[in-house]
């Protein structure tokens, strides 16, 4: 006789109970509840599937061993950026998002999920210091869709077509905001000049059909922009929108887009107390004024301050929620569903941790050890920058006077527990420096790159002789 | 009095935690500090000067953000008592929030992600490092595939809703490499369809064409017949519906579809009720998608990251996102090779750690395992629905007799026109017994309608428990309406006005906007 199957996860499997409550419906078996399905619908046979590991201590003997053949960036030197950083997480941040209440939880109400509701406003309000914004959304999915949001909402609200796209956007970036955005809207590219916008040539093309200019800053080459204001005017003079897309892990030390005429200002948070996770936690901000042409047309939900029967108490709503498809289903703004509400959570925490003195700390130390491997890069032969912009995090290496390819280096570098950047192009390297790698840690990556390319000198040197 | 303890009563006696809690901003003490942050070293501050002194005059903050300044403990502090202010699925018999499947979140699947292994892999490392989750994602592609009986999936997307939107975007790609993109710009659903099939396909540049039940709630056949025809790109809908109703004649919705050149899919959020019973693929659907956060047991996080899971036909693989993880023998690899795709969904490879608890959820519970969560699920909601309908004033509209898969949209209507009482001020109430308590999507085609689904993981004492309380509930509703009307009374606050929420004069959407506009 076989054992009836009883599992840790379903108290209701237990038979005696399964029977009583069968008997409480008046029905005979469950079959009876599947009526409606047609019989040339049901599976007549289990689903294949690997043997269950039903207890507990075998499925982690199985999960741990899966995952522990992987080598960790703990294990390895890491300089990979491109979407993903590696920055301090505080241990306070995981302490408060691995809370049950809040890990669990979804859609409560603001009275049942009172700390949910305040842990999200102020997300959105600490958020709003750093931009100096008065609006921030509860996160959408990740940068790639507040990007593409925030580009359909210049377009919904000028009822144009035209973005003019100013700086190099990150391809995987592009990819998700084209296919989102292409029923609605037309992008025009415009070529950079040393690393940055060509503020001549995005204001020549802006005309009564323009949307937006979208520019992004740091750019996808870790470029930051230095004539955001040239472009807001450019962009206003038409009745356009200036869309800035952004990493806000600078602005501790750097003006904010808001303050130099960005009228929607989006990006991920993922830098701000989330690990990397294999690229798995991304979260998005759509930042405006409080300007209801703008808010009207967000998407996400945003949680508003309010008052209650007792006086000194606070209570929390959704503000302004008849835009969203929970309320009126396609005649919505976009849609909304589950997002990334606990990454917001998180990201609050990590501000408030940081604070103004943390978040000036860490945009100095960014741009401090980001110009140092900058110049001990650049002063090795056969290696060269690729523009002279000022850079946040990341910049781009060139080994074409070298002639060794991109690719090489990785290859040579990661026999020695070195991952230098990534590959962008035949010669180029994309490497991001954060406030994890040590000047140490730079120095050792310098080394072994000057150890590539001297080698290649000499190679070159030889078969020139040859 | 003394021992013994007198029986505790019928319905909880609970208290929400409640600590007045300030707002962040109001307990930042000047030059307290957080966390401390790595610093230049000397030999980097030598080579590069005064970073911040040597930016563009434009590019050099005025001055700094006005963000809290606090010691450590004082965050956590702060923040942990927001935490208990928060019910969570963990503490509450969570089935009132029908069509979300609040099923439980094992422990160990939270504690198998927190490795080194997983939290510090960079998407982009050398592929023989990362060899260990390429593996476990491909194998819960290939779960996926079979739960759904599809050939390929995806996992990239990050939420149910975003799923949906790669299925019509696929599809729309489909119909554009067959030249029919223009031609074909109707997408069908109905009403009790989660409503992101109709505001995605919306977004992608359709019109959206809704389809009401017929007289007895099952989606209505003859009035597809009457809006099918060569501009619909596709039919979007759950089965079964957020009503519980399963349509029986799915397979002919997906054949009216083929038969007009459109493609069908199926949203199967609310597919806890069926796994291993009925496949996307038996009923011919081109697409589908899960909710990993509903069906495969990933918590909840306050509303995402969630992960969606896309599988599809042949047909359509090509048109994934990429890129697609490859097996060669016992080697994964990445390809990014994909001429037809519709591009990035979303960065890298999906929300990682929720892939590794749905796998491991998967795992521990096996073919039989499914088939039980299903069977149970289905059980404990046919067993509460007779609880909630012997309560006077609750029904349960459409199909009257009929059994029902995994929830029931209920109807407070007859109990609103004895009491006066709507279905939100009944939810409301219900959180002063501790319970969480959801009406429905809009519209209320159910007139006050509330939206149970028991999941697989409460125990008949805890049903019992809930539907207790709503019974008490609606007691009251009739015989101390007041105590209703006014609730909440064992909440972390009181009843909350909504004045200002939607006046743009007057909402605070943040703190410095409310300072702004009362304290300057």
């Amino acid at each position: 006789m076989t054992q009836p199957f009883v599992h840790p996860y379903i108290p209701n499997s237990a038979p005696e109970t399964k029977a009583a409550m069968l008997k409480a419906v008046g029905a005979d078996s469950i079959d009876e509840f599947y009526v409606d399905i047609p019989a040339d619908l049901r599976m007549n046979r289990p689903l294949d599937l690997p043997e269950a590991l039903v207890a507990e201590q075998d499925l982690v003997s199985h999960v741990q061993a899966l995952l522990s053949s992987n080598v960790s960036t703990k294990e390895n030197l890491s300089f990979l950026g491109a979407g993903t950083y590696n920055h301090f997480v505080p241990t306070v941040v995981d302490e408060v998002i691995n809370r049950s209440e809040f890990l669990t939880a979804y859609a409560g109400e603001p009275y049942e999920d009172h700390g949910r509701f305040q842990a999200l406003f102020q997300y959105q309000s600490l958020m709003g210091e750093l931009l100096n914004m008065d609006v921030v959304n509860v996160p959408t999915y990740d940068g790639f869709q507040a990007t593409a949001t925030s580009l359909s909402m210049a377009g919904r609200m000028s009822g144009r077509r035209g973005v003019i796209v100013a700086s190099d956007v990150m391809p995987d970036k592009l990819s998700r905001v084209q296919d989102f955005v292409s029923p609605n809207l037309d992008l025009v590219f415009v070529p950079t000049v040393n690393g940055t916008a060509d503020v001549a040539a995005v204001a020549a093309l802006v005309t009564d059909q323009t949307a937006a200019i979208w520019l992004e800053t740091p750019s996808f080459t870790g470029a930051v922009e230095t004539a955001i204001q040239e472009l807001a005017d450019a962009a206003h003079a038409a009745g356009a929108v200036l869309v800035v897309g952004t990493d806000p892990v600078g602005y501790g030390v750097i003006t904010p887009p808001a303050d130099q005429g960005a009228d929607i200002v989006c990006g991920d948070i993922q830098s701000f107390g989330l690990h990397q996770w294999f690229g798995g936690a991304h979260g998005g901000f759509i930042a405006v004024h409080d300007d209801p042409k703008f808010i009207m047309e967000m998407p996400s939900r945003l949680f508003g301050l309010e008052s209650t029967d007792v006086p000194g108490e606070y209570g929390f709503g959704d503000v302004a929620y008849d835009r969203t498809s929970f309320a009126l289903r396609e005649e919505g703004k976009e849609w909304v569903g589950t997002a990334a509400a606990l990454w917001g959570i998180a990201a609050g925490v990590y501000l408030a941790l940081m604070g103004p003195e943390g978040m000036a700390e860490l945009g100095e130390t960014l741009l401090a050890r980001t110009q140092y491997a900058q110049q001990e890069l650049a002063a090795l032969p056969g290696v060269e920058l690729t523009d002279s912009a000022l850079h946040l995090r990341e910049f781009v290496v060139d080994f074409s006077s070298s002639s060794v390819s991109a690719h090489s280096v990785v290859e040579t570098l990661r026999g020695q527990g070195i991952e230098p950047g990534v590959v962008i192009g035949e010669y180029e390297l994309l490497v991001c420096v954060t406030e994890m790698n040590s000047q140490t840690d730079i120095d050792r990556l310098v080394t072994a790159i000057a150890a590539v390319t001297a080698n290649a000198a000499v190679t070159n040197t030889q078969e020139k002789n040859a | 009095m003394s021992l013994p303890v007198a029986p505790k009563p019928a319905v909880r006696r609970f208290h929400q935690a409640s600590w007045d809690e300030k707002i962040i901003f109001e307990l930042s003490t000047p030059g307290e500090r957080g966390v401390l942050v790595s610093r230049p070293e000397p030999g980097v501050r030598s080579a590069v000067g005064d970073v911040v002194a040597n930016l563009p005059v434009s590019l050099r903050r005025k001055k700094k953000a006005a963000l809290p300044e606090m010691a450590q403990m004082r965050v956590l502090r702060h923040y942990l008592r927001l935490s208990q202010q928060n019910l969570g699925a963990d503490l509450n018999i969570d089935v009132g929030q029908g069509t979300c499947t609040m099923k439980y979140s094992p422990k160990v699947n939270d504690a198998l992600i927190r490795t080194t292994k997983l939290v510090d892999l960079h998407p982009l490392q050398n592929e023989a490092d990362v060899q260990g989750i390429l593996d476990l994602i491909w194998r819960l592609e290939r779960m996926i595939a079979e739960i759904s009986g599809m050939h390929a999936v995806s996992l990239h997307t990050s939420g149910g809703s975003t799923a949906i939107w790669m299925n019509i975007s696929m599809i729309r790609a489909y119909h554009a490499s067959r030249g029919e993109a223009d031609q074909r710009d109707e997408v069908i659903t109905t009403i009790f369809s989660h409503p992101s099939n109709a505001a995605t396909a919306k977004a992608a540049g359709y019109k959206v064409i809704t389809l009401h039940p017929d007289a007895d709630g099952y989606p209505d056949a003859d009035a597809l017949r009457a809006v099918i025809g060569p501009r619909t790109a596709a039919i979007m809908i759950t089965n079964p519906e957020d009503t519980g109703i399963f349509n029986p004649r799915v397979k002919e919705w997906v054949d009216l579809a083929h038969s007009v050149g459109a493609l069908a899919s199926y949203d199967q959020a609310n597919a806890n009720g069926i796994l291993g019973i009925t496949r996307a693929r038996e009923a011919g659907f081109d697409v589908c998608h899960f909710n990993l956060h509903k069906t495969f047991s990933t918590p909840h996080a306050c509303g995402g990251p969630g992960a969606g899971a896309s599988a599809v036909s042949e047909a359509l693989e090509p048109f994934l996102p990429g890129p697609v993880i490859v097996r060669d023998g016992d080697r994964f690899s990445l390809n990014r090779d994909r001429p037809q795709s519709i591009g990035k969904v979303a960065p890298f490879y999906g929300v990682v750690p929720n892939l590794v608890r749905a796998y491991s959820w998967i795992m521990a519970l096996g073919a039989e395992g499914l088939r039980e969560v299903a069977e149970i699920a289905v059980l404990n909601n046919n067993y509460l629905m007779k609880r909630v309908l012997e309560i006077p004033g609750a029904t349960a509209p459409y199909a009257e007799g009929r059994r029902r898969i995994e929830q029931v949209r209920y109807s407070w209507e007859e109990l609103h026109a004895d009491t006066g009482i709507t279905t939100e001020q009944i939810g409301v109430r219900m959180s002063d017994y501790g319970m969480h308590y959801w009406t429905s999507h809009h519209p209320y085609v159910v007139p006050e309608p509330f939206t149970l689904e028991p999941t697989e993981a409460y125990s008949k004492d805890e049903l019992d428990e809930y539907a207790d309380a709503l019974t008490q509930v609606a007691r009251e509703a009739r015989e101390n309406p007041e105590i209703v009307r006014t609730a909440p009374h064992n909440q972390t606050v009181h009843r909350t006005h909504e004045d200002t929420l939607d006046d743009p004069e007057k909402w605070a959407i943040t703190w410095r906007a409310y300072q702004r506009k009362y304290f300057s």
